[in-house]
């Protein structure tokens, strides 16, 4: 009787997960793709000529923007099917927790892909000559959004996979389900953040676009930072997934190490997203003053250094709650 | 799992304080990365004046942080001192 509960405790927590992976995940994309889609239609409008140069660019941005929502595909797909092997009530939160992981990771980049493709539709309608251009810096920049939900989809994978069967059930079932909810989470800002950064470099692409090599550098940086957020959840998660937690039966154990996923997670979406704003506002003003590219940049590192203060106050809140408490 | 009042209210400030830095961290990355893009733009209108711009900008941001220490001076309150 208690073995039969047990596996059906399994099943309800991959079951919910697989959803929350693929409903969250299919969030994302689909709205970048819109944004996308969109752009593409106001660039026919204005140059119609080209039409066909548009509509090729406007589906390889999409294409791009849909492997957010592959990889939540693919974790649901697993969570359902997958042999479940020896079954525990641990298993149970580590599946949930990849769910998690994988449903919430999926949303920032989705959406932030679809920018730098949008941008570069109006880009070739504004200036046929440097679609080449457009189409690789559009390609480095979603490439780039990407990585945060490829974080979600590496604690989906190891939550999935990692044999949690010798832990203490009490209270490392808190900190699975923390791990998914700290990388998922967090990834939201960070996704959405290099999604503006990018678009705006399409956009001074098609501006200026003799300067592309210093548009796509102060790009790549200010992506590079804005990714910071996600990779503080990456951290926590990882310390929660592979760090011992001595058996507890007390319920406080258990929040302090949920609590912790939670905190750097949610605390990561902010940043993310305010990192992004100040790259975006860098790169486009790169594209219109070359000449001061050293002074933006300085002032956008500055300014993405006090906004990332917050995420790593959430850290730290997170670590107190897992070393100290 | 033995559940007593003494745990479910420490159980509970861990809870709280988790999403207090959490959520109270939101505003503030927003807020100050819109400062920072604002002052990128102002200092592509008018790179004379990038010192003065960059001076206004922290100042702005400092203050638009307050918000996200109160969260940190809860969430530290309710790990350890409640």
């Amino acid at each position: 009787m208690m073995d039969l509960d047990i596996q059906a405790w399994v099943k309800v927590a991959a079951f919910t997960g697989g959803g929350i992976a693929m409903g969250l995940g299919a969030v994302g994309a689909a709205i970048g793709e819109g944004y996308t889609a969109s752009q593409a239609n106001l660039a026919v409008s204005r140059n119609p000529k080209i039409s066909g140069d548009i509509f090729k660019n406007m589906l390889v941005g999409q294409a791009v923007a849909e492997s957010a929502s592959i990889f939540a595909l693919v974790v649901a797909i697993l969570l359902l099917f997958l042999d479940k092997g020896n079954p525990n009530l641990l298993k149970a939160a580590a599946l949930f927790g990849a769910g998690v992981s994988m449903g919430f990771g999926a949303i920032g980049s989705g959406v932030g892909s679809g920018f730098p493709g949008g941008q570069a539709c109006l880009g070739i309608s504004r200036q046929p000559a440097v679609s080449n251009k457009l189409t690789t810096n559009m390609l480095i920049g979603s490439a780039v959004c990407q990585t945060p939900a490829i974080f979600s989809m590496v604690v989906a994978l190891m939550l999935l996979f990692m044999d949690f069967s010798n832990a203490p059930l009490h209270p490392t079932w808190a900190a699975l389900v923390g791990a998914g909810l700290s990388t998922g989470l967090a990834a939201i800002g960070s996704g959405y953040g290099g999604g503006m950064a990018a678009g705006a470099s399409c956009e001074g692409v098609a501006r200026q676009p003799e300067v592309v090599g210093n548009i796509t550098t102060i790009m790549l940086v200010g992506q590079a930072v804005a990714q910071t957020p996600s990779i503080f959840g990456l951290l926590v998660s990882f310390i929660l997934m592979f760090k011992t937690f001595p058996e507890s039966m007390q319920l406080q154990s258990a929040m302090a190490l949920l609590s912790a996923g939670l905190c750097t997670g949610l605390g990561g979406i902010g940043p993310g997203v305010g990192n992004g704003m100040a790259a975006e506002g860098a790169v486009r003003w790169v594209a219109r003053n070359v000449t001061h590219a050293a002074d933006l940049m300085r002032t956008m590192l500055v300014g993405q250094a006090v906004s990332q203060s917050t995420a790593i106050y959430a850290m730290v809140v997170s670590l107190v709650l897992i070393f100290v408490l | 799992m033995a559940i007593e009042g003494a745990d479910i209210v420490k159980a509970a400030a861990f809870l709280g304080a988790g999403i207090s830095m959490g959520l109270g961290a939101i505003g503030p990355g927003v807020g100050e990365g819109m400062v920072a893009a604002k002052a990128c733009e102002a200092i592509g209108k008018n790179p004379k004046e990038a010192g003065l711009l960059t001076r206004t900008m922290l100042v702005g941001q400092a203050v638009s942080e307050s918000t996200g220490i109160y969260s940190l001076v809860i969430a530290l309150l309710l790990l350890f001192v409640v």
